[in-house]
């Protein structure tokens, strides 16, 4: 079995086993909704200040809700020694890792795909008018999101305060990409193009990526092995 | 006295000497600059704060992956304990620059590519320090805390390279070797040799440290035999 098709095996696994409780879907679905609501009650916005903060708010909801995925990527698999049968089984390291990346990436993706609209509801902010521009950042910054969550997920899955280390550890590390799409997010829903100074961060988006995502894959046998 | 002792006070006095030295030529020697008076003199410890956290951070790397090809806890030690003193003197460096940009831009702070990338790295180095206080078993430890050290290095390289990569309000290179407009010759030696005290002063505090957690870890480990007896 191949390396990508190993992946794909932990990943359904997961996402089936998520489809069936939809513990953490639910409630990061709920818990999504509610902030954009808090932030509704909080600011009360118009029309034209919604679209400036969107990106902030977007993504300040999407980091919030992808720790709480994030939290249960490995977590899910403690009950009854899960986690130490899939590291003993003939699987690599790398490549439970990428399953787990892809199982998280959907879910939050899902998770974007729900909110998204929502927020355009509740604000009445047009936010389809560069659409696919919108689509490509929300999955580069989603991906890198994912990533590093996902490596910081295994490293802290034994620590007795792993709600509390995991955002403290990757929300930090995830500042760059964040910062990226805070700021392409907000242009792009303002329906203006990807121009100029904004490649720069574009570039910074597919560079974190493409680093992090080697780095993980680098060292994930060290974090689930030794 | 054992040697490694004296070479720690040998290094502690060159260090403490340059310090004092530097002061003079700091306070009394250099003129003040034409645009900002007196005020851009903190920029002889905000640079060599800079450098020296830049270089802890390169030690910290080096440390984290020394460690997971040879798995010699020194080390991991040897990181953790550059990281403790990368991280104060990247506050240094960031208090020192708030100190500036009061007078000069008129705020303590300004969110710009430069500072944000600098706060943000020193939290992903604070992180490492926490996460290190949270595993018990120093073998774990070190392996994860090398990892988390690893991934925390690239937050690093965009600090230093943020100036050219984006337009800051933070002044762009001002070493010629990087673009920049140099410095007045007697300026330059100053600062030169001003870097050259604290780095001597983080590799002291580096040492005193490093030997602390060798110790820690000692002890560490004859509590453990002391339970299991």
């Amino acid at each position: 079995m191949n390396f990508f098709r190993q992946s794909l095996t932990i990943a359904a696994k997961d996402l089936r086993s998520e489809f069936r409780t939809k513990e953490t879907l639910n409630a990061t679905i709920s818990f999504s909704i509610v902030i954009l609501l808090l932030f509704s009650f909080a600011f009360e916005p118009t029309e034209e200040e919604a679209r400036v903060l969107s990106g902030g708010l977007l993504w300040l909801v999407f980091a919030f809700a992808g720790v709480l995925i994030l939290n249960r990527g490995f977590a899910r698999d403690l009950p009854n020694d899960c986690l130490d049968a899939l590291i003993a089984s003939p699987i690599s390291g790398p490549a439970l890792f990428f399953g787990k990346t892809i199982a998280n990436f959907t879910l939050l993706l899902a998770v974007e795909f729900i909110c998204v609209p929502v927020f355009g509801i509740f604000y009445d902010v047009p936010w389809t008018l560069q659409f696919w521009p919108i689509v490509t950042v929300t999955v580069l910054a989603s991906w890198g999101l994912c990533v590093v969550g996902t490596a910081f997920s295994a490293m802290t899955v034994n620590l007795r305060l792993r709600e509390l280390m995991l955002p403290m550890l990757v929300y930090p590390l995830m500042m760059p990409s964040m910062l990226a799409a805070i700021k392409l997010t907000g242009v792009l829903v303002m329906g203006q193009p990807v121009s100029g100074d904004l490649f720069q961060w574009l570039k910074l988006l597919i560079g974190f990526d493409v680093i992090y995502t080697a780095l993980a894959l680098a060292l994930v046998d060290i974090i689930l092995v030794g | 006295m054992i040697m490694r002792e004296k070479l720690l006070y040998l290094l502690s006095l060159v260090a403490g000497v340059l310090i004092v030295w530097n002061l003079y030529g700091i306070f009394v020697t250099v003129p003040d600059e034409k645009l900002q008076g007196a005020v851009y003199r903190i920029m002889f410890f905000h640079i060599p704060a800079a450098v020296t956290a830049g270089v802890a951070c390169g030690f910290a790397l080096a440390g984290s992956v020394l460690y997971l090809v040879t798995r010699n806890l020194t080390y991991d030690a040897l990181a953790a304990s550059v990281t403790e003193v990368g991280v104060t003197f990247g506050f240094v460096n960031l208090i020192t620059g708030m100190i500036w940009a009061r007078p000069i831009w008129g705020v303590w702070w300004a969110w710009d590519a430069r500072l944000t990338s600098m706060l943000i790295s020193l939290l992903a180095y604070t992180g490492y320090l926490m996460l290190r206080t949270a595993i018990d078993d120093p073998t774990t430890r070190a392996r994860i805390c090398a990892v988390m050290s690893i991934f925390t290095f690239p937050g690093v390289i965009i600090t230093w390279k943020s100036i050219e990569w984006w337009r800051t309000q933070h002044p762009g290179p001002v070493f010629q070797a990087r673009g920049g407009g140099g410095f007045a010759p007697e300026m330059l030696q100053i600062l030169m040799l001003n870097m050259l005290a604290l780095i001597l002063f983080a590799t002291v505090l580096t040492i005193i440290r490093l030997r602390q957690v060798e110790t820690q870890r000692e002890l560490e480990g004859l509590r453990r035999e002391a339970h299991a007896i």
